[in-house]
């Protein structure tokens, strides 16, 4: 099996930048990680196609001649799930940050009791544990966007959409139902009630 | 028969379909899933039945020839998988349409509840009936983006939160994943799981054990093997009752089903037993001391459920028939057990308006039925005999012992140890939430100071009536439970042939040998390399279907 050194360098790269990048607290970089990952295992997948040859439509060519089809199509279906994750996992850091003003990774406060059981004035931790709003780590920030609201949220009188919305100060707070504008952004086609109108 | 077997994953697939179209239609919604999943039960017992008796069965979708097209292959393990894994779901997708129907949905938004859970089925089936590594990554992804929109149901924030830490440590394990395919085909040219065995030998040894080891990543991330864990009880505990049900009880199972196939059946040389062994240890005793340190019901179950994946590490890990045998009893015994304990949890929850252990008291007096069907699978969760834990641990345990390494002493010691503590925590639990009565004796109150500032990480909720369809649903899995220790002889019998089965390999031409009519006709040539080559028109059309 003959293979292109560029691609296997390339391949690597992303691998590293990708485990670095995930490695980081802010959503939005776990997720640059992650798409960076993404492109690398597809690439892994292309490389060990071997070497390209005629594109292999039947009876088109000498099937010696022409590239194996199986990784790429192996590939495709791995864009696609990459896509359809991603887009899923934008709405849930749009939320996040609705919810919380910021898109860094909290412990989890359950965790961080049982360490500290038996210490004492440990009042602290909860302090430790959330990050303040207005010392957070967010892309978002200033950024003047669309509420997300919950579809057909009039017909289900008992959700109560509790985020703090995200709209200027001076906007009038109306509620849960004001419509988004055009365009205000992509969510995932699976998210429970994100969505935009 | 084998007409049967595509429909185990479409019939789902168009459930949910349907589902999303009455997404405004709650009862029409409740109607389809319900049938749906019956149905799948039924066809899943029809094909548990003629595969324990016959041959096993393998279809190749859109009739390519086997080794290229997509195979879908059941042999016992996995009809008793799909068996089992839809008892489950339809058992808890009664016990949620109660709970939806009595809380107005405030917690499950209505229209996507169901479908993301026929989706979830329709992945979990997938993976069970995979016959190549391509589409078991495929099932994977199916379940584990269902489970990502169930997690975040509702998007509060304490569930967005715990579910960035799921999805995020599922990307990672999904690419992993991705990656040992992409180094499987570049080693081997097939992502075909026969064909995989049979061309492993051919590989030397450290190549082998690189793939190995990468495809062990992988799964021990989904399974929740120790190292690899702790997601696990800090995203579970804050997903709604019955969707941390059907996780704890399916999703780590499906991590443990690839474990099975890739100990058994792709590595079957290349060994990797006393890593494996260690593993266990540490996943046994670890996940219970988390346990043990905990005062929250979901969590202290959570904790339980990573320890007692140590156990079907273990099993898999002595490697002779006997211990997979057990190993496939235990797991059947725990994806039902987990599941029901969780049920009732969730009925605690709704009783009670809590799940800490330390706020929940008098349950006893107040709501006799939560207490027996709380007890009776902690008890078996924990080992006792009659139940079928203690009979799953036994079959482990007795199986450790016949191969007599000092390795497996120790391993039999911890698993003794770990049932033991499971015990105690939940048998803590039990006298706390249970026996305690309203007014605290001075003996309570110092072992609830004892126990200290323990996280009472449970939200506190409105005491609520439980309507009596969820009542119902965890009493049938009750019943299911005490039924595994009742017919533990058939079930017993069937895993064993399994474990026999497991330990054969199962080549190409079986595979071939189960659907004549197609596999002969296009030319399958004895060379491989031009039987490859001169294939590839057919398959990449035939793996076309895929995207």
């Amino acid at each position: 099996m003959t293979v292109s050194l560029t691609l296997i360098v390339i391949m690597a790269v992303l691998f590293a930048c990708g485990v670095y990048a995930m490695l980081e607290r802010s959503l939005t970089r776990v997720l640059i990680g992650f798409l960076l990952l993404g492109n690398a295992a597809n690439l892994l997948l292309l490389i060990v196609m071997g070497r390209p040859g005629v594109a292999p439509f039947f009876g088109s060519a000498d099937p010696a001649e022409m590239s194996d089809p199986l990784p790429q199509a192996l590939t495709l279906t791995a864009i696609v799930i990459t896509f359809a994750v991603s887009a899923f996992l934008l709405a849930l850091i749009y939320r996040s940050w609705q919810l919380g003003q910021q898109d860094t990774l909290q412990d989890d406060l359950a965790d961080i009791a049982i360490r500290d059981r038996g210490a004492e004035a440990e009042d602290v931790m909860e302090d430790d544990a959330v990050t303040p709003a207005d010392t957070a780590t967010t892309d978002f920030v200033g950024v003047d966007t669309a509420p997300i609201v919950v579809l057909h949220a009039r017909d289900f009188s008992s959700i109560r959409d509790d985020a703090p919305t995200d709209r200027r100060a001076s906007d009038p707070g109306d509620g849960k139902t004001g419509p988004g504008s055009a365009g205000s952004g992509s969510t995932g086609s699976g998210d429970p009630e994100g969505g935009d109108r | 028969m084998s007409a049967l077997v595509p429909l185990l994953v479409t019939l789902p697939l168009l459930g949910a379909a349907l589902t999303l179209i009455f997404g405004r239609r709650r009862r029409s919604q409740v109607t389809v899933s319900i049938i749906t999943l019956t149905v799948v039960f039924v066809i899943a017992a029809i094909l548990l039945v003629s595969v324990d008796s016959g041959e096993s069965i393998a279809v190749s979708v859109g009739g390519w020839p086997i080794p290229f097209g997509i195979v879908l292959y059941v042999d016992r393990l996995a009809a008793l998988l799909v068996t089992v894994s839809s008892v489950v779901l339809l058992a808890v997708l009664l016990f949620s349409v109660g709970q939806g129907a009595a809380d107005g949905d405030d917690d499950t938004p209505v229209s996507i509840f169901h479908p993301s859970y026929l989706i979830l089925s329709a992945g979990i089936f997938t993976a069970f009936i995979a016959g190549d590594l391509f589409n078991l990554y495929v099932g994977f992804e199916i379940l584990l983006v269902a489970s990502y929109v169930l997690i975040t149901l509702g998007s509060t924030e304490s569930r967005i939160r715990t579910g960035v830490v799921y999805i995020v440590v599922s990307l990672v394990s999904s690419i992993l994943f991705l990656a040992a395919i992409a180094a499987i085909y570049g080693a081997l040219g097939t992502v075909n799981m026969a064909q995989i065995a049979e061309r492993m030998n051919e590989l030397p040894q450290d190549v082998q054990l690189v793939l190995h080891l990468l495809l062990l990543v992988a799964f021990s991330i989904k399974a929740a093997v120790f190292p690899l864990s702790f997601w696990l009880p800090d995203s579970y505990p804050t997903a709604p009752a019955p969707v941390t049900a059907v996780f704890a009880g399916l999703l780590t199972k499906v991590g443990v089903y690839a474990l099975i196939r890739t100990e058994t059946q792709l590595f079957a040389d290349s060994s990797v037993n006393v890593l494996l062994l260690i593993v266990a240890l540490a996943t046994l005793v670890i996940g219970v001391l988390g346990a043990v340190a905990q005062a929250e019901l979901k969590r202290i179950l959570s904790f339980t459920l990573v320890s007692h994946v140590g156990y079907m590490v273990f099993g898999l890990a002595i490697a002779t028939p006997a211990a997979i045998g057990a190993t496939i009893y235990y797991m059947v015994h725990h994806i039902i057990v987990q599941t029901t304990l969780f049920l009732a949890v969730g009925l605690i929850e709704r009783r009670a308006g809590s799940t800490s252990i330390l706020r929940v008291k008098g349950l006893m007096r107040a709501a006799p039925v939560i207490a027996v069907l709380y007890f009776i699978p902690a008890i078996n969760l924990g080992g006792l005999p009659p139940f079928s834990g203690f009979i799953g641990k036994y079959a482990l345990f007795d199986a450790a012992a016949e191969v007599g390494t000092p390795l497996m002493m120790v391993l039999i010691v911890a698993g003794i140890l770990t049932s033991l503590l499971t015990l105690y925590a939940l048998m803590r639990a039990w006298n706390l939430a249970f026996w305690r009565e309203e007014d605290d004796s001075a003996e309570t109150a110092a072992r609830i100071s004892h126990l200290g500032n323990a996280p009472a990480a449970g939200v506190q909720t409105r005491r609520r009536v439980i309507p009596l369809i969820m009542t119902a649903a965890t009493t049938g899995m009750v019943a299911v439970t005490v039924s595994l220790t009742v017919f533990a002889g058939p079930l017993y019998d069937v895993c064993t042939r399994i474990g026999d089965a497991l330990l054969q390999p199962v080549y190409i031409s079986q595979l071939e040998g189960a659907t004549p009519d197609r596999a002969t006709q296009e030319g399958v040539g004895h060379d491989r390399a031009t039987q490859d080559r001169a294939a590839q028109g057919e398959a990449r059309q035939a793996t076309g279907v895929q995207p």
